[in-house]
């Protein structure tokens, strides 16, 4: 698989703070990444670094193998990241279409828009990722769905700008049962369609099904690597987990990248 | 995975859906044929009569021009106080290039330019200095009117040479028995519906009122956009004034005075909800049409004049309490 984006050695301070210290993390075409990391280990400051809110203190930023400088929002979108974050960025009294194309509506010269195109292109994006149903269409009220069907509504929109790694930061906090497996069919389809997704979750359980590799942080470092098939169930995770919790270090920790 | 929505069902949305988009406005209009069925019990032979409604129809387009752009402040989570005096103020500038002898439609262009210049100064002072919408656009409202009254020492201003002019018979000349600032209005209120649903700005106007910190996320220039409505509020403001002075041909210095609290009145009358983010444009403007027919309709019925206030009153609070039975706040 080629590599899509890598920070090496990536460090980033505020006030003489490290919230990041030499942390190499990289995502591949058409995988899905689990991160993990208790609240303050420096996943939110990852995820800022890799949207470009943040530029690293040190460090590079790679995409597709070129080192990229100056690193911005403007040159994160540029490679095809996009960022769905926790409160999603979403207009509750607004429709899906009006909502999939807040800040970027398709429009004729003297600004009106042209729904017609909107509507088709939605209804594109939510095939694509399995976002459809009976029960609602592009013109349903996004203040009417459910929490998971919220998510397809920020995972679509994300899909809009041609995004080749989507960056989902705890999609699956607070949603049942039943609302966690429609994301997840979301993100498998996101990966069907040959992009990467980096997966960020408390809840270790879903981040295991979800995830074919995992990189823990712990107090801005990378703690653990592991591979789907190094790992035999989401309890091991969690007894590594709890390992480093105790310990500050984890029994037969691989030092390759 | 699932398909598309099959052909049948989706014709049925597309009911369902102009039901639901037309359910505030069609409230009002329902409220409106409710109160006017009443007027016309009460006393058939005043609303038989056309002049009963020719009173109406005179002065009502003016507020219709101030009621709508209020009401894209409103769902941008606003609230403008202040367009009273700025209808006065460019009113008076109307009213002076005129009688310093220039064409009355220069006039209308100075009018509305400074109407936009003031909305600007009210809404760049509220957004980019963070002030509360509500205190610093009523002390706006206050400081303008006292400009006016320091400019114009308390005198009116006759411009009774307007009469005769091409604006005149533009703006107000009568069309098929009705007074031309009804086909204004109408033209403005129907130009107006387009604006909020199907351009961007009125679309960025919702979408500010709903959350702005999700708007200004997706890129949406959220200060930008509450300017603007501003910007407008005070160009609706302008035009109104110039309206009512080609109404009467003169300039009185309250200008703009009584239309404050109808104007609010019929935009929360008419189904905009007060917490930003919708809002109907047609609503509105059923809205001033039903704060309009009350006085009359209360008269007409034969009660004296100082049951008006009590109907105007108990009329808001009804279709207040029918917009909250039919519309909760979605989160």
């Amino acid at each position: 698989m080629a590599r899509l984006i890598e920070l090496r050695d990536v460090s980033k301070t505020f006030g003489g703070v490290a919230a990041l210290s030499h942390v190499s993390f990289h995502v591949d075409e058409g995988e899905i990444v689990g991160l993990i990391g208790d609240n303050g280990a420096g996943k939110s400051t990852l995820i800022k670094t890799l949207a470009g809110v943040h530029a690293p203190s040190s460090g590079q930023i790679l995409v597709r193998g070129e080192a990229v400088r100056d690193w911005s929002p403007a040159r994160s979108r540029a490679a095809g990241v996009e960022t769905v974050f926790q409160d999603r960025a979403l207009c509750p009294q607004q429709s899906i279409v009006r909502n999939l194309f807040m800040g970027r509506e398709i429009t004729n010269a003297f600004g009106f828009i042209e729904l017609k195109k909107q509507v088709e292109l939605a209804e594109k994006l939510m095939r694509e990722i399995g976002f459809t149903s009976k029960v609602f269409n592009p013109h349903s009220v996004v203040g009417n769905l459910s929490g998971g069907e919220r998510q397809g509504v920020a995972i679509a929109r994300a899909l809009n700008n041609n995004a080749s790694l989507i960056v989902l930061d705890e999609p699956t906090t607070a949603l049942s049962l039943t609302e966690t497996a429609k994301v997840f069919r979301f993100v498998e389809n996101v990966r069907a369609g040959g992009r990467s997704v980096v997966f960020i979750g408390h809840n270790i359980h879903h981040v295991y099904d979800i995830a074919e590799r995992f990189v823990v942080l712990d107090r801005g470092t990378v703690a653990m690597r592991r591979t789907k098939a190094e790992i035999p169930n989401s309890h091991a995770l969690i007894d590594a987990m709890e390992e480093l919790a105790h310990t500050g270090r984890i029994s037969g920790q691989k030092s390759a990248a | 995975m699932s398909n598309t929505t099959s052909a049948p069902a989706a014709s049925s949305w597309r009911w369902k859906e102009a039901f639901n988009s037309a359910r505030r406005p069609l409230g009002t209009l329902a409220v409106l044929i409710l109160m006017m069925a009443i007027f016309v019990m009460a006393n058939p032979h005043a609303f038989m009569r056309w002049s009963t409604y020719n009173s109406v129809l005179i002065t009502l387009p003016v507020i219709i021009f101030l009621v709508v752009p209020l009401t894209f402040i409103v769902v941008a989570g606003e609230i403008d106080l202040s367009f009273p005096s700025v209808m006065g103020l460019a009113a008076w500038f109307f009213a002076l290039v005129v009688q310093v002898g220039y064409s009355p439609w220069l006039g209308l262009a100075v009018a509305l330019f400074s109407g936009a210049v003031l909305g600007w100064l009210v809404g760049t002072s509220v957004v980019r200095l963070g002030l509360s919408a509500l205190v610093a656009t009523l002390g706006m409202n206050f400081m303008l009117r006292g400009v006016i009254n320091i400019g114009s020492a308390g005198h009116s201003v006759a411009v009774t040479s307007v009469r005769e002019s091409s604006l005149a018979t533009a703006m107000t000349g009568k069309l098929f028995g009705v007074p031309g600032q009804v086909y204004w209005a109408l033209a403005f209120t129907v130009f107006c519906i387009f604006l909020f649903f199907k351009h961007r700005f009125g679309v960025r106007v919702q979408c500010v009122g709903d959350n702005p910190e999700s708007a200004s996320q997706m890129g949406i220039p959220v200060d930008r956009v509450r300017v603007q409505t501003f910007i407008f509020m005070g160009f609706g403001a302008a035009l109104a004034g110039v309206f009512s002075v080609m109404i009467n041909f003169v300039w009185w210095p309250t200008n703009g005075d009584g239309y404050m609290l109808p104007a609010i009145a019929a935009v929360f009358v008419g189904g905009t909800p007060t917490w930003g983010g919708v809002g109907t444009i047609a609503g509105s403007a059923l809205g001033a049409i039903l704060v309009a027919f009350i006085e009359v309709g209360v008269v007409a019925a034969g009660l004296s004049g100082f049951y008006v206030l009590f109907f105007n009153g108990l009329i808001i609070l009804l279709s207040l309490v029918g917009h909250r039975l039919h519309g909760k706040r979605i989160r």
